[in-house]
């Protein structure tokens, strides 16, 4: 190909050539679209709301953690909440114990919770099913006892209070909404990591593990190295939302991170779609406001609602909304794609192919 | 003689293909009918499809009432007994439980059944109160042909009796099914691979490929077709 | 010495109220491949329906049967109503199920009879007995227990229905073949586990005082006790909540105090299942290629 992608695509909108365009244009225009307004989203909108969206990008990240170890490699965890507890407590007391800038605390952050899984993958290999949600359970319940417990490091009960970080003078936005756009350019580079691994060869020996583990071993992959690969960028994933959430939120304490924060993430991600990228951002959504809309919905008894409204997804979507739509919408979009031909067009397409 | 069983452009699905692709198909009031045909065939999808284990369409008529869209388990207390692909035992429980199990839709007969099965299958009394997978795989396949029996049901459907079993078992099985055939007033619908004692026992035949009927008749005349004895009996 | 053995007691009594609730799990997990989180949440909900009979002044034992006859009925309905559509849908919608089930439980208990911490009675009264090793009323409970376990026992071994419902967990398109109605002995399943719920919680109200939140530490010890027993295993469920009762017991007792027991307790499970990860007495899945 001689002309850029970029180039071909404006030709052939500039001609009304929709048609002629292939799949993964209007994908790229969809996507580029897409991201344009999630940019500008928060200059319209009040503070509050962008804190709210911001979160919602905090958790997707994270449920995209879960969506990797669970959805596309099998195993199921119930402790998630513990490794976005780690992330945030990084970040926290690299901040307010050593002053480590914001945005440079993520990485360590990422890279203490990538050592975690893997130390936790290890044993972890040799439990399936029932046996590894008690393990993941066990570990999410003792997880705010340890904090509690390990104070001078934690705070304790207190917590850690932290100063939101400033953005920088020269862009003229303010703090919610730098943050936001920090916040929304570590979820697109995390889906664009998530997408290449999982469209590539690990993530196919993940979905061969997880479907037929006794064949793919056969065939010559190692299930305990892609295992163990599966938790160690899993949990890394959701460390790096845990360091994001400190940063953003500005206090971290052990009741935050209770065994209901690593089943909300579970719930999240079957109800966005457990084996898919783009159900980690549904998830994600329905973690921040689903609890609030139950409380409008019934004061008295709002996790009655919340429950409620588990249950009408699974029974409309089993599969999540995105696991669900998903195929439906890609069976529909070659047609959409086709809407516009007309027998000249055609022919130039044909004639442009072969040249 | 009237059929007990008849099968009328029956089709069955696995999700979305096809499997079965209307299958026409009678057994008659106290005979032996065998359905043979080489793996992957669509024998056992048959056998399925009559006990409403898989999603089909056509018309299942068993006694003259219609199969087709009722439960399995209500096919089954109607006294259609079904000895699955693999026995189907249960190795949780032990040989007696089995046979017990086997009871469920006829508990007032429980007691003088398992005696008449144990008159059958010696074997199976001595075993009684052993759990049902210790048992050898001939041993399992008589417990599995004895449960259908405590049903004392009208038609038997037999999938692959033979399955995995050494020569000499082999003969021993069909011996019993005649012999079960005669005593029980049964009518038997049997599957299987091995043709050559399949046919011997049988009435009549047919023969199944990739999903259709290819060939019936008498048993007589299907292992005199040359199609039948070139591919299945190999002359 | 002494000591130790009280503890062992006053453990074993606890261990007795785990046992009930892990074999309530084992039950519904061997017919179903499935863990019920809501267990303990619906043993919360029938013990405040006993609550509430107890003090519209039934006797106590008018009170718990009725209970259990209203616990079989709703554990029967939520397995028709609610876990069903969702039966032939992946695993993991069913779990998301259960959970909702558990918040729904536990948010309607704290509106309908609010967050307050009750009394409970108990049958039993609570006199140290034996030189003081145990109190009459952890005997009450070890005996109460025990009586379930047997009448269960005798269910599933020597009646018709109990082996159906045993044939149905084990293979449920033979137990089919065989006229068994599945789906019925499923409901039935629930039932028994809805009302095995409702003993547990009946007798843990007395010591661990009533409200909504009460039973959620229960189901962990249950959920521990069944897996270190083996999960496909009853018998193992019984032997593995008396075993975790008693280790927490003494862990508390000797070695932590409160603030780290539950971490200790689990850290020493699941120590034991690295060794053996199917449990106790739990068989390994065995996986045909």
């Amino acid at each position: 190909m001689n002309k850029s992608a970029v180039a071909v695509v404006s030709d052939e909108l500039a001609a009304g050539r929709y048609a002629a365009l292939s799949i993964g244009a209007w994908r790229w225009i969809g996507t580029a679209a897409l991201i344009a307004f999630a940019a500008v989203l928060p200059f319209g909108l009040s503070n509050y709301h962008v804190f709210e969206l911001t979160l919602v990008m905090i958790y997707a990240i994270a449920v995209l953690g879960l969506n990797i170890l669970t959805g596309y490699n099998g195993q199921i965890s119930l402790g998630h909440g513990a490794f976005f507890a780690a992330g945030a407590y990084t970040a926290a007391i690299l901040m307010h114990r050593y002053g480590v800038p914001y945005w440079a605390t993520v990485p360590p952050a990422a890279l203490i919770c990538f050592v975690l899984g893997v130390l936790f993958g290890l044993p972890a290999l040799r439990f399936e099913g029932p046996y590894l949600a008690l393990v993941t359970v066990a570990m999410a319940l003792a997880t705010p006892q340890l904090l509690k417990y390990f104070d001078t490091w934690t705070g304790g009960l207190q917590g850690i209070n932290l100063v939101k970080p400033l953005p920088p003078v020269s862009l003229g936005i303010d703090r919610d909404r730098w943050l936001y756009i920090v916040v929304l350019a570590v979820l697109l580079v995390a889906i664009r990591i998530a997408a290449n691994m999982l469209h590539g060869r690990t993530g196919r020996a993940f979905v061969a593990i997880r479907d037929h583990p006794i064949a793919a071993a056969t065939m010559g992959i190692n299930t305990a190295r892609y295992k163990t690969l599966a938790f160690g960028t899993s949990t890394l994933f959701t460390g790096v939302a845990g360091a994001l959430f400190a940063i953003v939120v500005g206090y971290v304490s052990p009741e935050s991170f209770s065994l209901f924060l690593s089943l909300s993430f579970l719930v999240g991600s079957a109800v966005g779609g457990i084996a898919t990228i783009g159900g980690a951002i549904v998830g994600g959504c329905f973690i921040q406001f689903v609890p609030n809309l139950a409380n409008d919905v019934s004061d008295a008894a709002p996790w009655a609602i919340y429950g409620l409204v588990m249950l009408i997804f699974m029974y409309a979507m089993p599969r999540g909304v995105v696991g669900s739509l998903g195929p439906w919408i890609a069976r529909l979009l070659p047609q959409l794609a086709r809407l516009r031909v007309s027998s000249a067009a055609s022919d130039q397409q044909c004639k442009g192919r072969m040249s | 003689m009237p059929a007990i069983l008849e099968l009328r452009g029956v089709k069955a699905y696995y999700g979305q293909s096809e499997v079965l692709h209307g299958i026409d198909l009678a057994v008659e009031e106290r005979g032996v009918t065998v359905l043979l045909g080489a793996n992957g065939a669509g024998k056992t999808t048959t056998l399925r499809a009559i006990c409403g284990m898989v999603r089909s369409k056509g018309e299942i008529l068993f006694a003259g009432a219609p199969l087709q869209r009722r439960a399995t388990e209500d096919i089954a207390g109607l006294g259609v007994a079904h000895v699955p692909e693999g026995r189907g035992t249960f190795i949780g429980l032990t040989v007696e439980e089995n046979l017990r199990l086997g009871a469920y839709t006829r508990s007032a007969k429980m007691h003088d059944g398992i005696q008449r099965m144990y008159g059958y299958f010696p074997i199976l009394s001595e075993r009684r109160q052993q759990q049902a997978g210790a048992l050898s795989g001939g041993e399992q396949q008589m417990l599995a042909i004895a449960r259908a029996l405590m049903m004392s049901p009208r038609l038997l459907l037999l999938d692959e009796p033979s399955f995995g079993l050494a020569p000499q078992i082999i003969e021993d099985i069909f011996v019993i099914i005649e012999r079960v055939r005669r005593d029980e007033n049964v009518s038997v619908l049997l599957v299987e691979q091995n043709a050559r004692l399949a046919l011997e026992l049988a009435d009549h035949a047919y023969l199944i490929e990739t999903g259709s009927v290819v060939a019936s008749g008498s048993a007589k005349a299907l292992a005199d077709n040359p199609q039948v004895r070139r591919s299945y009996l190999g002359y | 010495m002494h000591q130790l053995l009280q503890q062992t007691f006053s453990g074993l009594a606890a261990g007795s109220i785990y046992a009930s609730l892990a074999l309530a799990l084992v039950m519904i997990y061997r017919a179903t491949d499935l863990i019920n989180f809501a267990q303990g949440e619906m043993a919360m909900f029938s013990t405040y329906i006993a609550w509430t009979l107890v003090n519209a002044g039934l006797p106590f034992l008018a009170a718990f049967l009725l209970t259990l006859l209203v616990s079989f009925a709703g554990g029967v309905a939520i397995e028709r109503i609610v876990i069903r559509p969702v039966a032939s849908a992946p695993v993991l919608a069913t779990v998301v199920v259960t959970i909702g089930l558990l918040l729904i439980f536990n948010a309607l208990a704290g509106w309908i009879y609010s967050y307050t911490v009750q009394d409970f009675p108990s049958p039993f009264p609570d006199r140290p007995v034996l030189g003081a090793l145990i109190t009459t009323r952890d005997l009450g409970v070890i005996a109460v227990t025990l009586t379930m376990l047997i009448l269960l026992f005798v269910f599933f071994r020597f009646t018709s229905t109990g082996l159906a419902m045993r044939a149905a967990a084990q293979n449920r398109e033979s137990a089919r073949l065989c006229g068994v109605p599945v789906g019925r002995m499923l409901a039935i399943g629930w039932g028994l586990a809805a009302a095995i719920g409702a003993t547990a919680g009946i007798m843990v109200a007395p010591i661990l005082f009533l409200d909504p939140n009460m039973m959620s530490g229960v189901l962990l010890y249950a959920f521990t006790g069944a897996l270190l027993g083996g999960i496909t295993s009853p018998v193992g469920a019984v032997i593995g909540g008396l075993i975790v009762g008693v280790t927490e017991n003494l862990v508390g007792t000797y070695l932590i105090a409160s603030q780290l027991k539950l971490t200790v307790a689990f850290a020493l499970i699941i120590l034991v299942l690295v060794f053996r990860p199917n449990g106790l007495f739990g068989t390994a899945i065995v996986r045909r290629v």
